[in-house]
Protein backbone atom coordinates (compact mmCIF):
# COMPACT_ATOMS: atom_id res chain seq x y z
CA UNK A 1 0.00 0.00 0.00
CA UNK A 2 3.11 2.18 0.70
CA UNK A 3 4.77 1.68 -2.44
CA UNK A 4 0.94 2.45 -4.01
CA UNK A 5 0.95 5.67 -2.39
CA UNK A 6 4.49 6.55 -3.47
CA UNK A 7 3.56 6.04 -6.88
CA UNK A 8 0.90 8.28 -6.95
CA UNK A 9 2.96 10.60 -5.06
CA UNK A 10 5.76 10.89 -7.07
CA UNK A 11 4.00 10.92 -10.60
CA UNK A 12 1.50 13.78 -9.43
CA UNK A 13 4.78 15.74 -8.51
CA UNK A 14 6.57 14.68 -12.01
CA UNK A 15 3.50 15.74 -13.36
CA UNK A 16 3.15 19.13 -11.69
CA UNK A 17 7.35 19.53 -12.17
CA UNK A 18 8.93 21.02 -15.16
CA UNK A 19 9.32 18.68 -17.94
CA UNK A 20 6.04 16.91 -16.85
CA UNK A 21 3.16 18.67 -18.69
CA UNK A 22 0.31 18.32 -16.84
CA UNK A 23 -0.88 21.74 -16.88
CA UNK A 24 -0.38 21.91 -20.69
CA UNK A 25 -3.81 19.91 -20.68
CA UNK A 26 -5.91 22.89 -19.09
CA UNK A 27 -4.30 25.78 -21.78
CA UNK A 28 -5.20 23.08 -24.32
CA UNK A 29 -9.02 22.98 -22.83
CA UNK A 30 -8.87 26.91 -22.53
CA UNK A 31 -7.76 26.97 -25.82
CA UNK A 32 -10.36 24.63 -27.60
CA UNK A 33 -13.17 26.58 -26.13
CA UNK A 34 -12.02 29.60 -27.16
CA UNK A 35 -11.80 28.54 -30.59
CA UNK A 36 -15.65 27.32 -30.71
CA UNK A 37 -17.22 31.11 -30.88
CA UNK A 38 -15.13 31.28 -33.89
CA UNK A 39 -16.54 28.38 -35.48
CA UNK A 40 -19.96 29.27 -34.67
CA UNK A 41 -20.35 32.94 -33.74
CA UNK A 42 -20.30 35.19 -31.03
CA UNK A 43 -24.01 34.64 -30.72
CA UNK A 44 -24.39 34.20 -26.66
CA UNK A 45 -27.22 32.47 -26.73
CA UNK A 46 -26.17 29.99 -29.26
CA UNK A 47 -22.91 29.45 -27.28
CA UNK A 48 -25.19 28.84 -23.79
CA UNK A 49 -26.84 26.00 -25.90
CA UNK A 50 -23.91 24.18 -26.66
CA UNK A 51 -21.72 25.03 -23.58
CA UNK A 52 -21.75 21.85 -21.88
CA UNK A 53 -21.16 19.67 -25.22
CA UNK A 54 -18.22 22.49 -25.91
CA UNK A 55 -17.08 21.86 -22.65
CA UNK A 56 -17.46 17.99 -22.57
CA UNK A 57 -15.73 17.64 -25.81
CA UNK A 58 -12.75 20.39 -25.19
CA UNK A 59 -12.55 18.26 -21.55
CA UNK A 60 -12.79 14.85 -23.31
CA UNK A 61 -9.92 15.96 -26.09
CA UNK A 62 -7.95 17.53 -23.77
CA UNK A 63 -7.45 14.03 -21.16
CA UNK A 64 -6.63 12.04 -24.96
CA UNK A 65 -4.06 14.39 -25.45
CA UNK A 66 -2.04 14.12 -22.32
CA UNK A 67 -2.87 10.44 -21.73
CA UNK A 68 -0.16 9.27 -24.66
CA UNK A 69 2.47 10.77 -21.46
CA UNK A 70 1.23 8.29 -18.90
CA UNK A 71 3.44 5.80 -19.69
CA UNK A 72 5.99 6.94 -22.23
CA UNK A 73 7.96 9.20 -19.66
CA UNK A 74 8.49 5.94 -17.57
CA UNK A 75 9.18 3.52 -20.35
CA UNK A 76 11.79 6.05 -21.75
CA UNK A 77 13.71 6.04 -18.51
CA UNK A 78 13.38 2.58 -17.64
CA UNK A 79 10.95 3.43 -14.11
CA UNK A 80 7.88 1.15 -16.36
CA UNK A 81 10.27 -2.09 -16.16
CA UNK A 82 10.92 -1.27 -12.20
CA UNK A 83 7.14 -1.33 -11.78
CA UNK A 84 6.45 -4.04 -13.91
CA UNK A 85 8.56 -6.11 -11.71
CA UNK A 86 8.18 -4.88 -8.99
CA UNK A 87 6.20 -7.18 -5.98
CA UNK A 88 3.25 -4.89 -5.97
CA UNK A 89 0.52 -6.43 -8.74
CA UNK A 90 0.80 -4.43 -11.91
CA UNK A 91 -2.76 -4.39 -11.98
CA UNK A 92 -2.90 -2.24 -8.57
CA UNK A 93 0.27 -0.26 -9.80
CA UNK A 94 -1.54 0.69 -12.91
CA UNK A 95 -4.35 2.21 -10.95
CA UNK A 96 -2.10 4.17 -9.21
CA UNK A 97 -0.50 5.86 -12.28
CA UNK A 98 -4.18 6.31 -13.71
CA UNK A 99 -5.61 7.86 -10.20
CA UNK A 100 -2.25 10.09 -10.20
CA UNK A 101 -2.98 11.22 -13.71
CA UNK A 102 -5.95 11.98 -13.23
CA UNK A 103 -5.36 14.25 -10.07
CA UNK A 104 -2.38 16.00 -12.24
CA UNK A 105 -4.82 16.83 -15.39
CA UNK A 106 -7.76 15.74 -14.65
CA UNK A 107 -9.07 18.02 -12.14
CA UNK A 108 -7.22 21.06 -13.09
CA UNK A 109 -10.22 20.59 -16.02
CA UNK A 110 -13.05 20.64 -13.49
CA UNK A 111 -11.26 23.80 -11.87
CA UNK A 112 -11.24 25.22 -14.95
CA UNK A 113 -15.05 24.61 -16.50
CA UNK A 114 -16.72 27.55 -14.33
CA UNK A 115 -14.12 30.21 -15.33
CA UNK A 116 -14.76 28.86 -19.25
CA UNK A 117 -18.33 28.33 -18.34
CA UNK A 118 -18.62 32.45 -17.61
CA UNK A 119 -17.04 32.65 -21.41
CA UNK A 120 -19.55 30.55 -22.64
CA UNK A 121 -22.41 32.52 -20.83
CA UNK A 122 -23.37 29.82 -18.60
CA UNK A 123 -25.59 30.61 -15.13
CA UNK A 124 -24.50 29.23 -11.95
CA UNK A 125 -26.28 26.00 -11.83
CA UNK A 126 -25.70 24.99 -15.44
CA UNK A 127 -21.52 25.37 -14.84
CA UNK A 128 -21.79 23.36 -11.48
CA UNK A 129 -23.44 20.65 -13.65
CA UNK A 130 -21.07 20.66 -15.83
CA UNK A 131 -18.45 20.32 -13.37
CA UNK A 132 -20.49 18.20 -11.26
CA UNK A 133 -20.71 15.60 -14.53
CA UNK A 134 -17.06 16.21 -15.67
CA UNK A 135 -16.00 14.87 -11.83
CA UNK A 136 -17.83 11.94 -12.23
CA UNK A 137 -16.79 11.48 -15.88
CA UNK A 138 -13.57 12.15 -16.24
CA UNK A 139 -12.13 9.17 -14.23
CA UNK A 140 -14.19 7.05 -16.79
CA UNK A 141 -12.03 8.93 -19.63
CA UNK A 142 -8.26 8.22 -17.58
CA UNK A 143 -8.87 4.81 -16.93
CA UNK A 144 -10.03 3.71 -20.06
CA UNK A 145 -7.72 5.83 -21.74
CA UNK A 146 -5.28 4.13 -20.13
CA UNK A 147 -5.99 1.19 -22.04
CA UNK A 148 -4.66 3.03 -24.77
CA UNK A 149 -1.87 4.69 -23.22
CA UNK A 150 -0.79 0.91 -22.33
CA UNK A 151 -0.88 0.05 -26.06
CA UNK A 152 0.66 2.43 -27.43
CA UNK A 153 3.79 2.34 -25.10
CA UNK A 154 4.22 -1.26 -26.16
CA UNK A 155 4.10 -0.85 -29.86
CA UNK A 156 6.25 2.83 -29.64
CA UNK A 157 3.63 4.43 -31.28
CA UNK A 158 1.66 7.43 -29.78
CA UNK A 159 -0.37 10.26 -30.80
CA UNK A 160 -3.05 9.39 -33.25
CA UNK A 161 -3.33 5.65 -33.56
CA UNK A 162 -4.05 6.18 -29.63
CA UNK A 163 -6.89 8.74 -30.26
CA UNK A 164 -8.62 6.95 -32.89
CA UNK A 165 -8.32 3.41 -30.81
CA UNK A 166 -9.64 5.41 -27.63
CA UNK A 167 -11.96 7.77 -28.53
CA UNK A 168 -14.95 5.28 -29.64
CA UNK A 169 -14.82 3.68 -26.32
CA UNK A 170 -15.32 7.16 -24.54
CA UNK A 171 -18.29 7.26 -26.58
CA UNK A 172 -20.63 6.57 -23.69
CA UNK A 173 -19.13 8.94 -21.40
CA UNK A 174 -19.54 11.57 -24.08
CA UNK A 175 -23.41 11.03 -24.12
CA UNK A 176 -24.18 10.27 -20.80
CA UNK A 177 -21.73 13.63 -19.82
CA UNK A 178 -23.72 15.59 -21.75
CA UNK A 179 -26.95 14.49 -21.28
CA UNK A 180 -26.80 14.85 -17.13
CA UNK A 181 -25.36 18.26 -17.82
CA UNK A 182 -28.15 19.02 -20.30
CA UNK A 183 -31.05 16.90 -18.12
CA UNK A 184 -30.26 19.27 -15.14
CA UNK A 185 -29.88 22.63 -17.60
CA UNK A 186 -33.21 22.45 -19.41
CA UNK A 187 -34.19 18.89 -19.96
CA UNK A 188 -37.56 17.55 -18.88
CA UNK A 189 -36.00 14.20 -18.00
CA UNK A 190 -34.56 13.93 -14.72
CA UNK A 191 -30.59 14.80 -13.77
CA UNK A 192 -30.63 11.59 -11.86
CA UNK A 193 -30.53 8.56 -14.39
CA UNK A 194 -27.60 9.48 -16.76
CA UNK A 195 -25.58 10.70 -13.88
CA UNK A 196 -26.33 7.50 -12.22
CA UNK A 197 -25.23 5.74 -15.12
CA UNK A 198 -21.98 8.11 -15.55
CA UNK A 199 -20.58 7.11 -12.44
CA UNK A 200 -21.11 3.28 -13.20
CA UNK A 201 -19.33 3.92 -16.25
CA UNK A 202 -16.47 5.57 -14.28
CA UNK A 203 -16.97 2.23 -12.20
CA UNK A 204 -16.71 0.06 -14.44
CA UNK A 205 -13.83 1.56 -16.34
CA UNK A 206 -11.81 1.10 -12.89
CA UNK A 207 -12.15 -2.63 -13.22
CA UNK A 208 -11.44 -3.00 -17.20
CA UNK A 209 -8.87 -0.10 -17.20
CA UNK A 210 -5.97 -1.36 -15.29
CA UNK A 211 -6.50 -4.90 -16.19
CA UNK A 212 -6.33 -4.68 -19.83
CA UNK A 213 -3.11 -2.36 -18.90
CA UNK A 214 -1.63 -4.74 -17.20
CA UNK A 215 -2.45 -7.61 -19.77
CA UNK A 216 -0.93 -5.37 -22.44
CA UNK A 217 1.58 -3.85 -20.23
CA UNK A 218 2.57 -7.39 -19.65
CA UNK A 219 2.26 -8.96 -23.20
CA UNK A 220 3.88 -6.30 -24.84
CA UNK A 221 6.82 -4.88 -22.78
CA UNK A 222 10.02 -7.17 -23.55
CA UNK B 1 -8.75 -33.69 -35.53
CA UNK B 2 -8.30 -30.98 -32.47
CA UNK B 3 -7.39 -27.57 -32.42
CA UNK B 4 -3.53 -28.19 -30.82
CA UNK B 5 -2.87 -30.76 -33.97
CA UNK B 6 -4.35 -27.78 -36.49
CA UNK B 7 -1.49 -25.58 -34.50
CA UNK B 8 0.94 -27.08 -36.89
CA UNK B 9 0.52 -24.22 -39.88
CA UNK B 10 1.54 -26.66 -42.35
CA UNK B 11 -1.26 -29.60 -41.73
CA UNK B 12 -3.66 -26.25 -41.63
CA UNK B 13 -2.60 -25.70 -44.91
CA UNK B 14 -2.91 -29.08 -45.75
CA UNK B 15 -6.52 -29.28 -44.67
CA UNK B 16 -7.57 -25.73 -45.73
CA UNK B 17 -6.31 -26.72 -49.25
CA UNK B 18 -8.57 -29.68 -49.40
CA UNK B 19 -11.43 -28.41 -47.51
CA UNK B 20 -11.81 -24.87 -49.31
CA UNK B 21 -13.61 -25.86 -52.55
CA UNK B 22 -16.12 -27.57 -50.84
CA UNK B 23 -16.80 -24.66 -49.04
CA UNK B 24 -16.66 -21.98 -51.72
CA UNK B 25 -18.85 -24.31 -53.98
CA UNK B 26 -21.12 -24.66 -51.04
CA UNK B 27 -21.44 -21.20 -50.48
CA UNK B 28 -21.98 -19.96 -53.90
CA UNK B 29 -24.76 -22.85 -54.31
CA UNK B 30 -26.44 -21.26 -50.61
CA UNK B 31 -25.79 -17.87 -52.31
CA UNK B 32 -27.49 -18.25 -55.36
CA UNK B 33 -30.47 -20.40 -54.26
CA UNK B 34 -30.99 -17.45 -51.64
CA UNK B 35 -30.80 -14.02 -54.30
CA UNK B 36 -33.34 -16.50 -56.19
CA UNK B 37 -35.55 -17.03 -53.75
CA UNK B 38 -35.05 -13.37 -52.82
CA UNK B 39 -35.58 -11.97 -55.83
CA UNK B 40 -38.85 -14.24 -55.95
CA UNK B 41 -40.11 -13.15 -52.74
CA UNK B 42 -43.37 -11.25 -52.96
CA UNK B 43 -43.28 -7.24 -52.44
CA UNK B 44 -43.90 -5.83 -49.15
CA UNK B 45 -47.40 -4.41 -49.01
CA UNK B 46 -45.86 -0.99 -47.27
CA UNK B 47 -42.24 -0.85 -48.23
CA UNK B 48 -42.86 -2.22 -52.01
CA UNK B 49 -39.83 -3.71 -54.01
CA UNK B 50 -36.83 -2.14 -51.79
CA UNK B 51 -37.78 -4.49 -48.84
CA UNK B 52 -35.59 -6.94 -50.78
CA UNK B 53 -32.64 -4.50 -49.64
CA UNK B 54 -32.85 -6.39 -46.17
CA UNK B 55 -31.96 -9.53 -47.97
CA UNK B 56 -29.02 -8.62 -48.28
CA UNK B 57 -28.87 -5.67 -45.52
CA UNK B 58 -29.55 -8.31 -42.28
CA UNK B 59 -26.82 -10.79 -43.11
CA UNK B 60 -24.31 -7.69 -43.60
CA UNK B 61 -25.70 -6.62 -40.16
CA UNK B 62 -25.48 -9.93 -38.64
CA UNK B 63 -21.58 -11.06 -39.25
CA UNK B 64 -20.68 -7.52 -38.75
CA UNK B 65 -21.65 -8.41 -35.08
CA UNK B 66 -20.79 -12.00 -35.39
CA UNK B 67 -17.05 -11.29 -36.89
CA UNK B 68 -15.89 -9.04 -33.74
CA UNK B 69 -17.19 -12.28 -31.48
CA UNK B 70 -14.78 -14.49 -33.55
CA UNK B 71 -12.02 -12.06 -33.69
CA UNK B 72 -12.65 -12.29 -29.28
CA UNK B 73 -12.53 -15.81 -29.24
CA UNK B 74 -9.13 -15.53 -31.46
CA UNK B 75 -8.03 -13.02 -28.71
CA UNK B 76 -9.04 -15.91 -25.86
CA UNK B 77 -6.65 -17.84 -28.01
CA UNK B 78 -3.58 -15.45 -28.31
CA UNK B 79 -3.93 -13.99 -25.32
CA UNK B 80 -4.55 -17.55 -22.75
CA UNK B 81 -3.72 -20.35 -24.79
CA UNK B 82 -1.09 -18.87 -27.30
CA UNK B 83 -2.16 -20.66 -30.15
CA UNK B 84 -0.32 -20.08 -32.88
CA UNK B 85 -2.69 -19.43 -35.59
CA UNK B 86 -5.72 -17.38 -33.14
CA UNK B 87 -3.53 -14.16 -34.13
CA UNK B 88 -3.32 -15.36 -38.21
CA UNK B 89 -7.39 -15.99 -38.04
CA UNK B 90 -7.78 -12.42 -36.12
CA UNK B 91 -6.02 -10.44 -38.13
CA UNK B 92 -7.63 -12.04 -41.13
CA UNK B 93 -10.64 -12.08 -39.93
CA UNK B 94 -10.42 -8.21 -39.16
CA UNK B 95 -10.85 -6.74 -42.80
CA UNK B 96 -13.12 -8.95 -43.66
CA UNK B 97 -15.51 -8.00 -40.60
CA UNK B 98 -14.93 -4.07 -41.88
CA UNK B 99 -16.32 -4.99 -45.19
CA UNK B 100 -19.46 -6.78 -44.23
CA UNK B 101 -19.97 -3.61 -41.57
CA UNK B 102 -19.10 -1.38 -44.87
CA UNK B 103 -21.50 -2.92 -46.92
CA UNK B 104 -24.49 -2.82 -43.73
CA UNK B 105 -23.86 0.62 -43.55
CA UNK B 106 -24.07 1.16 -47.18
CA UNK B 107 -27.23 -1.32 -47.78
CA UNK B 108 -28.42 0.17 -44.76
CA UNK B 109 -28.52 4.03 -46.21
CA UNK B 110 -29.27 2.64 -49.89
CA UNK B 111 -32.72 1.31 -48.21
CA UNK B 112 -33.22 4.92 -46.02
CA UNK B 113 -33.01 6.87 -48.74
CA UNK B 114 -36.59 5.52 -50.11
CA UNK B 115 -38.16 4.67 -46.87
CA UNK B 116 -37.25 8.15 -44.45
CA UNK B 117 -36.24 10.25 -47.48
CA UNK B 118 -32.34 10.33 -46.32
CA UNK B 119 -29.19 8.32 -46.86
CA UNK B 120 -28.12 9.37 -43.30
CA UNK B 121 -30.45 9.54 -40.05
CA UNK B 122 -28.62 9.15 -37.12
CA UNK B 123 -31.21 6.47 -35.88
CA UNK B 124 -29.90 4.14 -32.58
CA UNK B 125 -28.51 1.22 -35.12
CA UNK B 126 -27.29 3.04 -37.93
CA UNK B 127 -25.05 5.16 -34.98
CA UNK B 128 -23.99 1.99 -33.24
CA UNK B 129 -23.10 0.07 -36.64
CA UNK B 130 -20.88 3.23 -37.34
CA UNK B 131 -18.92 2.98 -34.57
CA UNK B 132 -18.57 -0.75 -34.75
CA UNK B 133 -16.86 0.00 -38.24
CA UNK B 134 -14.39 2.75 -36.58
CA UNK B 135 -13.96 0.14 -34.36
CA UNK B 136 -12.75 -2.17 -37.17
CA UNK B 137 -10.42 0.10 -38.91
CA UNK B 138 -9.18 1.15 -35.47
CA UNK B 139 -8.07 -2.58 -35.08
CA UNK B 140 -6.43 -2.35 -38.76
CA UNK B 141 -4.65 0.42 -38.19
CA UNK B 142 -3.42 -1.10 -35.23
CA UNK B 143 -2.14 -4.25 -36.94
CA UNK B 144 -0.34 -2.22 -39.79
CA UNK B 145 1.32 0.04 -37.27
CA UNK B 146 3.67 -2.84 -36.14
CA UNK B 147 6.13 -4.38 -37.95
CA UNK B 148 6.26 -6.96 -35.81
CA UNK B 149 3.15 -9.84 -36.18
CA UNK B 150 3.63 -11.14 -32.75
CA UNK B 151 3.91 -8.06 -30.64
CA UNK B 152 1.23 -6.83 -33.23
CA UNK B 153 -1.15 -9.91 -32.36
CA UNK B 154 -0.95 -9.20 -27.94
CA UNK B 155 -2.36 -5.49 -28.49
CA UNK B 156 -4.61 -6.07 -30.94
CA UNK B 157 -6.12 -9.02 -28.80
CA UNK B 158 -6.33 -7.09 -25.96
CA UNK B 159 -7.90 -4.15 -27.71
CA UNK B 160 -10.36 -6.98 -29.02
CA UNK B 161 -11.45 -8.27 -25.88
CA UNK B 162 -12.24 -4.62 -24.37
CA UNK B 163 -13.85 -3.76 -27.89
CA UNK B 164 -16.21 -7.31 -26.94
CA UNK B 165 -16.95 -5.45 -23.26
CA UNK B 166 -17.44 -2.19 -24.45
CA UNK B 167 -19.74 -2.76 -27.85
CA UNK B 168 -22.95 -3.06 -25.86
CA UNK B 169 -22.06 -0.27 -23.54
CA UNK B 170 -21.79 1.45 -26.62
CA UNK B 171 -25.06 0.08 -28.21
CA UNK B 172 -26.79 1.12 -25.05
CA UNK B 173 -25.74 4.79 -24.93
CA UNK B 174 -26.53 5.26 -28.39
CA UNK B 175 -29.89 3.96 -28.07
CA UNK B 176 -30.01 6.06 -24.57
CA UNK B 177 -29.04 9.00 -26.59
CA UNK B 178 -31.02 8.58 -29.76
CA UNK B 179 -34.58 8.20 -27.78
CA UNK B 180 -32.99 11.43 -25.84
CA UNK B 181 -32.68 13.69 -29.37
CA UNK B 182 -35.25 12.12 -31.04
CA UNK B 183 -38.64 10.91 -29.60
CA UNK B 184 -40.41 9.38 -32.80
CA UNK B 185 -38.47 7.00 -34.57
CA UNK B 186 -39.08 6.21 -38.28
CA UNK B 187 -38.71 2.42 -38.29
CA UNK B 188 -39.78 -0.13 -36.01
CA UNK B 189 -38.42 -3.47 -36.57
CA UNK B 190 -39.73 -5.24 -33.53
CA UNK B 191 -43.40 -4.10 -34.58
CA UNK B 192 -44.05 -6.61 -36.94
CA UNK B 193 -43.12 -10.35 -36.65
CA UNK B 194 -41.63 -11.19 -40.10
CA UNK B 195 -44.15 -13.66 -42.66
CA UNK B 196 -42.74 -17.04 -43.69
CA UNK B 197 -42.58 -15.74 -47.19
CA UNK B 198 -39.42 -13.47 -46.24
CA UNK B 199 -38.19 -15.19 -42.96
CA UNK B 200 -36.65 -18.64 -45.79
CA UNK B 201 -34.56 -16.26 -47.65
CA UNK B 202 -33.55 -14.13 -45.06
CA UNK B 203 -32.19 -17.64 -43.13
CA UNK B 204 -30.55 -18.94 -46.30
CA UNK B 205 -28.97 -15.60 -47.20
CA UNK B 206 -27.81 -15.21 -43.96
CA UNK B 207 -26.45 -19.08 -43.73
CA UNK B 208 -24.75 -18.38 -47.04
CA UNK B 209 -23.44 -15.24 -45.59
CA UNK B 210 -21.94 -17.14 -43.07
CA UNK B 211 -20.38 -19.95 -44.96
CA UNK B 212 -19.07 -17.24 -47.11
CA UNK B 213 -17.32 -15.47 -44.48
CA UNK B 214 -15.43 -18.74 -43.20
CA UNK B 215 -14.36 -19.84 -46.65
CA UNK B 216 -13.28 -15.65 -47.31
CA UNK B 217 -11.49 -16.39 -43.71
CA UNK B 218 -9.71 -19.89 -44.23
CA UNK B 219 -8.28 -18.38 -47.75
CA UNK B 220 -7.01 -14.62 -46.11
CA UNK B 221 -5.55 -17.24 -43.28
CA UNK B 222 -3.73 -19.47 -45.68
CA UNK B 223 -2.33 -15.60 -46.92
CA UNK B 224 -1.70 -14.18 -44.45
CA UNK B 225 0.71 -17.91 -42.88
CA UNK B 226 2.23 -17.70 -46.45
CA UNK B 227 2.72 -14.40 -46.37
CA UNK B 228 4.64 -14.74 -42.56
CA UNK B 229 6.34 -17.59 -44.47
CA UNK B 230 7.81 -15.27 -47.05
CA UNK B 231 8.82 -12.71 -44.83
CA UNK B 232 10.63 -14.74 -42.31
CA UNK B 233 12.53 -16.60 -45.83
CA UNK B 234 13.43 -12.87 -46.95
CA UNK B 235 14.72 -11.93 -43.87
CA UNK B 236 17.15 -15.03 -43.54
CA UNK B 237 18.06 -14.47 -46.87
CA UNK B 238 18.97 -10.71 -45.95
CA UNK B 239 20.51 -12.48 -43.07
CA UNK B 240 22.84 -14.70 -45.59
CA UNK B 241 23.84 -12.42 -47.65
CA UNK B 242 25.54 -9.60 -44.74
CA UNK B 243 27.12 -12.76 -43.38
Amino acid sequence: MTALAALVRRDIRMALRVGGGALIGVLFFLSVVVLMPFAVGPDLKLLARLGPAILWLGALLASLLTLDRLFMADHEDGSLDLIVMSRSPLELACAAKALAHWIAAGLPLIVATPVLGLLLDLDLLSTSAVALTLLAGTPALTFTGMIGAALAVTLQRGGLLLAVLVLPLSIPVLIFGVAASEAAISGPRTFGAPFLILCALSLISFVIGPFAAAASLRQGLD
Amino acid sequence: MTLTELANPTRFLALTAKLLPWLAAASAILLAIGLYQSATAPDDYQQGATVKIMFIHVPNAWLSMFVWGVMSVAALGTLVWRHPLADVAAKSAAPIGAAFTFLALVTGSLWGRPMWGTYWEWDARLTSVLILFLMYLGLMALWRAVEDPSRAARAAAVLTLVGAINIPVIKFSVDWWNTLHQPASVLRMDGSTLDRAFLIPLLVMALAFTLLFVTLLLAAMRNEILRRRVRTARILEAGRAAA
